[in-house]
Formats: structure tokens, sequence, C-alpha cells
């Protein structure tokens, strides 16, 4: 029957008033997180163990052909591609894309039906279609539209030979897609920006050139870099008209030797190294025309950037 | 009563007329008819409600908008059009560049050039417009950066200034091409009210240095303080003029009565 009161607070109270310092912290174990990660790396460990094993890869001749002559070249002819058709589809969507936003309607139609076409069809098919050019055009003729009167003639397989047409293919379809995402970037600029050029005097073309470009590559280098690697692996469909690039060089040794599957890794092996190089090369293109727009943002785009097709 | 004391001098160069300037957006007409006078080293204030036409009124005098009715001159020359004869001809794209080089704007959104510096955004008309040289233009625009109270800010990016120094750049901007008239398209409307203050500052200091300016506002103490005269805008149309005690301080029509009893 001892009712006296014990000295003790109540428990609750002198745990909250201990510093937390003194404490213990358990973190939360994510147990969900450890199970999910040992079953994908029990997955990748087999995978890896199937390829490791298996005879048919036959890394000692990936390793005998990945910088043989032939592969270089290849690679060569990949790489002159991807930098002229990007060039050409560059120049020529800032043409297209100036043309599709002119108060001209002429020039508005005949860019939107170019964009329209060329977006419309399978770059595959429209490379096939340059290929045997010369079974629509036999001979390609330089001189005056409507009349007899010639310049020059030219038989169209000996102007347009493979190389030629997968150049035309790849930079024409890609004059399209350039078109869009310079046209995009255009329009990305604020409407103030034309109006502050043109009431300090510049001209169109100066606003253009020194004002709203400068500001729209903002918004066109990530997706044009996306394009860049993506024209750069879609240089392969040109071994479908015997172009020379990668993929037909190391298919041409392998139809003679049937190494299938190590030349193919070959040819992977530098498509990877190279997409590789131009991430970075993009990153650095980011950060020059980011300037004055605080380097936030900048990381976000980069992590955040979709792909354009 | 510096208004009076100007006023006084009419035989002062007109710098703006404007007589029956008609503007339509489709089919809402916008300006109907508008008559004003700018006299050299005068500082004229639109005032108005929202929409009555004040900020399009004030692109026309620049050519930002065309007219489609009466006539808009700027220190003599026709905005946009050559007269020959009974004829008007349009300007090419390029007269029409030239004719804007001798007219400042600064807009109620800054407006600066945001991948260009302080400097480069106040060099860079001069440099590629009028082919000063780099150096020249640089150390004008440290000049122009200081008069706008900005000194040492030449290497910031638009981004890193305030909102008050940003339009205070884009003062400095329009002042770098020389002109003799300077337009303001509600320069303070965007801006936090504590930095109001300093861009009127700046604006203040062009008009006592003589400056021809006009000036789209809703502070009516400045236009009180520094306008020479006052116009005020409602529907499209000029309801009154005058002094700006004349038009402030004693309004003569209702729907100037009826708006400034809602502003001030």
């Amino acid at each position: 029957m001892n009712s006296t009161p014990t000295s003790t607070a109540p428990p609750e109270r002198s745990d909250a008033r201990v510093a937390p310092a003194d404490l213990e912290v358990v973190p939360l174990r994510h147990w969900g997180r450890w199970v999910a990660a040992a079953i994908m790396m029990l997955f990748a460990a087999s995978f890896a163990w199937s390829l490791a094993r298996n005879p048919n890869l036959e890394w000692s001749v990936v390793g005998e052909y990945l910088f043989k002559d032939f592969v270089i070249k290849g690679v060569g002819i990949t790489l002159m591609l991807t930098v002229v058709a990007m060039v050409i589809g560059t120049v020529g969507g800032v043409l297209i894309a100036v043309m599709r936003l002119s108060s001209n309607p002429v020039l508005q139609a005949i860019a939107g039906f170019y964009v329209w076409f060329f977006r419309g069809t399978p770059l595959l098919v429209q490379i096939i279609f340059w290929g045997f050019l010369a079974a629509l055009y036999e001979r390609l003729v330089i001189g005056i539209p409507f009349t007899d009167i010639t310049f020059a003639s030219f038989d169209t397989n000996s102007v347009v030979g493979p190389m030629t047409a997968a150049v035309l293919a790849l930079s024409l379809n890609e004059v399209a897609y350039a078109a869009e995402i310079v046209r995009g970037g255009i329009g990305s600029v604020d409407d103030g920006q034309d109006d502050a050029a043109s009431a300090l005097g510049l001209t169109k073309v100066q606003a253009m050139r020194t004002i709203t470009l400068p500001q729209a590559m903002r918004v066109i280098v990530p997706p044009m870099g996306n394009e860049t690697v993506t024209m750069l692996k879609s240089t392969a469909l040109v071994s479908v008209i015997g172009g020379k690039d990668l993929l037909t060089a190391v298919q041409s040794v392998y139809a003679q030797n049937y190494k299938v599957i190590p030349l193919l890794v070959v040819a992977a092996l530098w498509y990877l190294a190279l997409t590789s190089i131009l991430s970075i090369g993009q990153y650095f293109l980011e950060k020059k025309y980011g300037k004055g727009y605080g380097t936030a943002s900048m990381g976000r785009r980069w992590l955040g950037r979709g792909v354009a097709r | 009563m510096t208004a009076t004391d100007q006023s006084s001098t009419t035989d002062t160069a007109t710098m703006v007329e404007a007589l029956g300037v008609r503007k339509s957006f489709g089919r809402t007409e916008v300006l109907k008819g508008i008559d004003l006078t700018v006299r050299t080293g005068e500082v004229t204030c639109l005032v108005g409600p929202s929409g009555s036409g004040k900020s399009t009124f004030l692109r026309c005098i620049n050519h930002l908008e065309t007219i489609d009715g009466g006539s808009l001159s700027v220190n003599g020359h026709l905005v946009g059009y050559r007269r020959k004869g009974d004829r008007l001809h349009e300007l090419k794209p390029s007269e029409v560049a030239a004719q804007r080089r001798d007219i400042g704007m600064v807009f109620q959104r800054f407006n600066l050039f945001p991948h260009m510096t302080a400097a480069q955004n106040i060099m860079h008309a001069p440099v590629l417009v009028r082919g000063e040289s780099r150096k020249v233009a640089r150390e004008r625009a440290s000049q122009l950066l200081e008069r706008v109270g900005l000194a040492g800010r030449e290497n910031q990016y638009p981004a890193h200034l305030s909102g008050g120094q940003q339009q205070r750049v884009a003062i400095a901007r329009a002042l770098a091409m020389r002109p003799p008239l300077m337009l303001f398209d509600e320069p303070t409307s965007a801006l936090d009210p504590e930095l109001v203050g300093e861009v009127l500052d700046v604006m203040k200091g062009l008009a006592s240095d003589g400056m021809t300016m006009v000036v789209v506002t809703h502070e009516m103490g400045f236009a009180r303080e520094v306008g020479d005269s006052v116009y005020f805008m409602d529907d499209g149309v000029v309801v009154e003029s005058g002094t700006p005690s004349q038009v402030l301080e004693n309004p003569r029509h209702e729907r100037t009565k009826a708006f400034l009893s809602k502003v001030l």
C-alpha cells in the first residue's frame, strides 16, 4: 500500500529530453531494394556468364578485326557520311525552317510539303529510292526548264553512285527533321527579342543572325545532338545500297568467312565508341549555348533530354 | 510650373507629329484617329486604362506596328513611308530599320538579350548597325552603365540582375544609339514596387538633360512631376490633353475623372 510517488518522471518525456546526439540512429532498411538489386545482378551475371562461355562470340576474332584496315576505312566513311549529312541537313534545315516561317505563302507551302514528304516515308525506302534513281531518271540534265536548251547532260548512274545516293538520302531526310527542330527553336524565342532588335535598327537578317538564332540554339542543340547520334547509327542503313560504310565493310567480310557475330560485335563496339564521343561533344556545345541562363537548368536539361524520334 | 514655362516657347521644333492615326487589329479598331504633337526636349506622358491603345500608338511611332490611316512623322520624316508627289511609297525593310536607329525604345518587359552581358547588350547595335569600333563602343557602354547607376556591371548577364537593374541596362542600350527621341512603354509596370524608383530616377535624369521622351505610364506622380504634357487616352481616342495640372488635377471629362479616381 505504498503510495509514495516515485522520483522518475513519465517515460515519454525523459526520452524526448535526451539530446539526439546521444542516441544511436537506426536507418530504415530498404529490403525491397536489396532484393531487386540481387535479382537483377543474378540475371546480369548469368547473361555475362553465357556470353563469356559462348564460343560463337570468338573474342579473339573480334580483337583480330577491331583495327583492321577495312574496318577503320568503314569507320571513316561512316563518320564522313554522318558529318556531311548533318552539315547539309542543318544548313538545309535552317533554310526550310525560315521558309516555313516566312510570310510568303508559296515558300511556306513548299517547305511544309517537303517536311511532310521526307518525314512521312521511311528512311530505308528513301535510301533504296536514291540508290535506284537511274530507274526514274536515266539522264540528269542541266538546262532551262520547259525549253529544249540544255547545258549539260549526264548518265544518272555515273553521277549518282552508291556514295552520292547515300549522302543524298541521309541529308535530304535530315533536312526535314532539322527544319522542325530549328523551327521549334526559333519559335521558342520571345517575340520581345525581335521587337528590341528592330527598335535598335537591326535589319531582319541581322536580328535573326545575332539575336534570334543564338538564343534558339539553346533549344536546338540538345535535339540536334540526338539527331547526330541517330544519324551515325542510321548510316548503317546505306549498307542496303552498298554504301561502303562500317556495316557494309564488316558484312562483306562475314559474307566470306561466316564470322557473323564477332564482326557485328566489332561494328557495335565502334558505333558505341563514336556515339559516346559525340555525347561528350554535345555536353560542351550545350554549355556554350547555355551562357547567361545559369548552370542548374543546363544540368536538368542534360539529364532530362528526350529522344528526338 | 516648368510645364507652363516650356509650353510658352512654342517655336521649338516638332519631334513627333501624329494626325488622325488609325489602327485596327482584324475587325477591332484600337486607334480611332489620334492627334498628338511632341516638341523637341519635351516629356509627353500617355495615360489611360489598359486596352486604351496607348502602347499600340507608341509602337506605331517607330513602325513596330503599321498604321492603317492618318499620318505619323518623326523629326520631319514620315514613319514607314516616303512621299512622292501625291503618293506614299512604303519603305523597304532596310529603310525602316534605318529610321528606327534614331528612335530609342524601352519595353515593359525589358527585352534584354539574355545571351549577352550587360555591356554586350549596350554595344551590340552601335557596333553592328553604326559600325563603331568595339573598343569605342565598349568604353561608351561603361559610361552609359555608370550613367544609369550600374558602374562595374559590364560582364553580368541579364539573368543575374534584378528587374530594376535590367530595365536600367535596357535604357542604357537604347541610349547607346544616341537617339534624339526615346519611347518608354510602361517601363515600370513589370517591376516590384521597391524597384520602381530607381528606374524613374534614371528617366527623370534623362528628362532634365533635355531628352525628348514619350512615356506610356501608370505612374501619375512621374507624369505630374516630369511631364510637360499629358494625353489621356481611352478606347482608342485622346479624351483630353494638356499640361499635367490641367489633365491630372483639373480634368474636364467624366472618363478622365473616373479613371483618375481609381488610380490616384
